[in-house]
């Protein structure tokens, strides 16, 4: 019977523990598009983060899009042309990239490489006191260094997972094309007729750049947060790319049932 | 300047504040006039930090007043606030440098942040400073490329460079060689001087203190226990004070954290 | 990393986001051959749409002009009435006849247009007034059944 309380109890502090999180996050959320405006101004270290977390990401979006581009097209192949329908294999790849593949992969990605580096910044920042250096000469963390990080990850991730769709088309099209020898012209048109640029390729956008406020709010509030140790920001990194993961996959799909719900 | 004497720039009144329900300070007084390096000792955990952390701001007290410059800290807002910061200067235990920018960058930005002044203006002002501590030829570098002695040097030109009207050292010689703390000691003094700072170092280095201090005050149970001159610090007999400057283990403070009997605990059932 | 050189690398992020729009946009998406606001509305009712879907495709001689914006029932007379956008370079006489085809055997479901010989046109709101329902598989192969079992039933009076 104790056990029993006892399982009750964790269970119980375990939810409220997750609910002050969730309110701290939803705070520090509100706190940071307080100060989003006058974050603009500081122009050269948006653009400055923007490299950082996008234009460091580009080799690994580029590569990890080819690949999976092309293993779409052998794998598309295989079941379309039992149906004898091997042509439209670029309709099947543009569409599974861009309405999917391209902004989730790219938001998981970016979690990792992106993500996973703020957060570990901010918390050596904070652990070696140099937030509280800045704030001590009167400039306020939050704006300097905190909203730059956020706001790069909303531009950098649709950009990111543009091309990550781009890229995977172009490796669709290597390997279906030129390899298995699906005509090139069937390839494109099937392509074009199936894919609209509102509701799939702007909805796929949308979806990016909702991804990017998630993976960048998850990132910055755990480096902000984290506890100012080594084992502190090593484990406010793992749970940056848990949380962002688990964040971005859940969004999808209720984002995706939104969008395309009415479609069929 | 609204209230407080003209010569006293710091100004503590029963002060309690504490980061927990135990209070840290416990009705401390004291006054810091203008112009004076004033070093704060005490055991870990008496509350030198936090001391510092009230007068900036960071945290507020519990009860009684906080003036500095005549302005009440806990009761501005946030914007007067950051306005006594930016002339104040602080430096931190291990300098607290920003990883991402170079020893240049770094001293250009609180220029950068506060001021508007033109970027030939601020390269001369932040060559200006970097040759007040040495390191004129250390601009290019990264932080992590600088030893501690340097790391805290460029922290020090970074904490001046707005010409703070007070300058608070948290533990500034802590991990730092023989060398290095006699240069950092001399900088304080120095630069006390030419710019008719306040200075405040929170500390455990009796030695160099003593040497550049005007003034200490030990600090224990929240209050000030002792309010000193240098000479009185080498000359006291008080138990507490030679345990401090004589490096002793135990004394009036316990190498032992308060226990039941040793004995007692070990047969005692769990 | 200078100030430069890291404008200059964001900028080239930058610009190939924005080669991958115009990409997606001409290349993947189709968005300069047909876009989804011009050219004007007409309507036509089916007794049955079949597997006909939103945005698919309307064919003219297997020429894609238009595509199908919405697709409803009429409560009243429970016809499925479906709305579809033309493009304005192509007209169509008021006698055209509607059509529910399927591309392939198994393929997707399309609207055919086959104009006739009237001199008056079709403009913005009009209606297709001659509609030939989708045809539904098992509604085939029932009266295929069904005229098999009348011919032998009749083979044996």
């Amino acid at each position: 019977m104790n056990r029993f309380l006892d399982f009750i109890e964790g269970l119980g502090a375990g939810i409220t523990g997750k609910l002050d999180r969730l309110g701290r996050g939803a705070m520090f959320f509100a706190a940071l598009l307080r100060i989003l405006l006058p974050t603009f101004k500081r122009f050269h270290e948006n653009i400055r983060q923007v490299y950082f977390a996008g234009v460091r990401s580009l080799a690994i979006i580029v590569v990890s899009g080819l690949f999976v581009g092309m293993v779409l097209a052998i794998q598309g192949y295989e079941v379309l042309q039992r149906f004898g329908s091997a042509e439209s294999l670029g309709s099947l790849v543009a569409l599974s990239l861009v309405r999917e593949l391209g902004p989730v992969v790219a938001a998981l990605l970016f979690a990792g490489r992106a993500g996973s580096a703020v957060t570990a910044e901010i918390g050596l920042m904070a652990a070696t006191e140099q937030l509280a250096a800045m704030d001590l000469m009167a400039v306020d963390p939050m704006a300097r260094v905190v909203a730059p990080r956020f706001v790069a990850a909303i531009i950098s991730l649709p950009i990111l997972a543009l091309i990550f769709s781009s890229a995977g088309i172009i490796g669709a099209y290597l390997v279906g094309v030129e390899l298995i020898g699906i005509d090139a012209g069937a390839f494109w048109s099937q392509m074009q007729s199936s894919v609209d640029f509102k509701l799939d390729i702007l909805n796929g956008l949308y979806k990016a750049i909702v991804f990017g406020v998630a993976v960048g709010l998850i990132s910055v509030y755990e480096g902000y947060h984290a506890n100012p140790t080594a084992e502190g920001v090593s484990s406010a990194t793992t749970r940056t790319v848990v949380i962002s993961s688990l964040s971005v996959l859940i969004l999808d799909f209720v984002m995706t049932v939104l969008m395309f719900r009415g479609l069929n | 300047m609204t209230a407080g004497s003209e010569t006293d720039l710091i100004t503590l009144r029963d002060v309690r504040f504490g980061y927990t329900d135990r209070a840290v300070l416990d009705g401390l007084n004291l006054t810091v006039p203008r112009g004076q390096i004033l070093a704060i000792m005490g055991g870990s955990g008496s509350g030198k930090t936090s001391l510092l952390s009230l007068l900036s701001g960071r945290n507020k007290i519990w009860s009684g007043s906080v003036k500095v410059d005549g302005l009440e800290v806990g009761s501005l807002n946030r914007r007067a606030l950051y306005d006594l910061r930016a002339r104040m200067g602080m430096l931190f235990q291990f300098g607290a440098l920003f990883t991402d920018l170079s020893v240049f960058d770094n001293i250009a930005f609180p220029y950068r942040e506060k001021t508007d002044l033109p970027e030939p203006v601020i390269r001369d002002l932040v060559l200006m400073k970097l040759e007040a501590v040495g390191l004129r030829g250390a601009a290019r570098l990264m932080p992590s490329q600088l030893s501690g002695g340097m790391a805290r040097r460029v922290a020090l030109a970074r904490a001046i460079a707005l010409d703070p009207m007070l300058m608070m050292y948290d533990e500034p010689f802590t991990g730092l060689d023989p060398i290095s703390i006699g240069i950092v000691g001399q900088l304080i003094q120095r630069l006390n001087a030419t710019f008719g700072l306040t200075s405040i170092i929170v500390t455990h280095d009796l030695t160099e203190t003593l040497r550049i201090a005007h003034r200490v005050v030990i600090i224990s149970e929240g209050k000030v226990y002792r309010d000193l001159t240098p000479a009185d610090v080498r000359e006291s007999q008080d138990p507490f004070i030679r345990q401090f400057a004589d490096g002793l283990p135990d004394g009036p403070v316990p190498f032992h954290v308060a226990a039941p009997p040793y004995a007692e605990e070990l047969l005692s059932a769990p | 990393m200078t100030r430069s050189r890291t404008n200059l690398a964001v900028g080239f992020f930058v610009a190939l986001g924005m080669a991958a729009v115009v990409f997606m946009a001409l290349k993947v998406g189709n968005l300069a051959s047909f876009d989804n606001g011009a050219g004007y509305r007409l309507e036509a009712r089916f007794d049955n749409i079949g597997g006909l879907k939103v945005r698919a495709p309307v064919k003219s001689a297997g020429v894609v002009v238009g595509r199908i914006e919405a697709i409803f029932l009429d409560g009243e007379t429970y016809e499925g009435v479906v709305q579809l956008r033309i493009r304005p370079e192509f007209r169509f006489t008021s006698d055209t006849i509607a059509a529910i085809l399927t591309s392939g055997l198994l393929g997707e479901q399309y609207l055919s247009l086959e104009a006739g010989g009237d001199p008056r046109y079709l403009i913005e709101g009009d209606r297709i007034t001659k509609t030939q329902s989708a045809m539904v598989l098992e509604k085939m192969i029932g009266q295929f059944l069904y005229s098999k079992a009348s011919e032998s039933s009749g083979d044996r009076k």
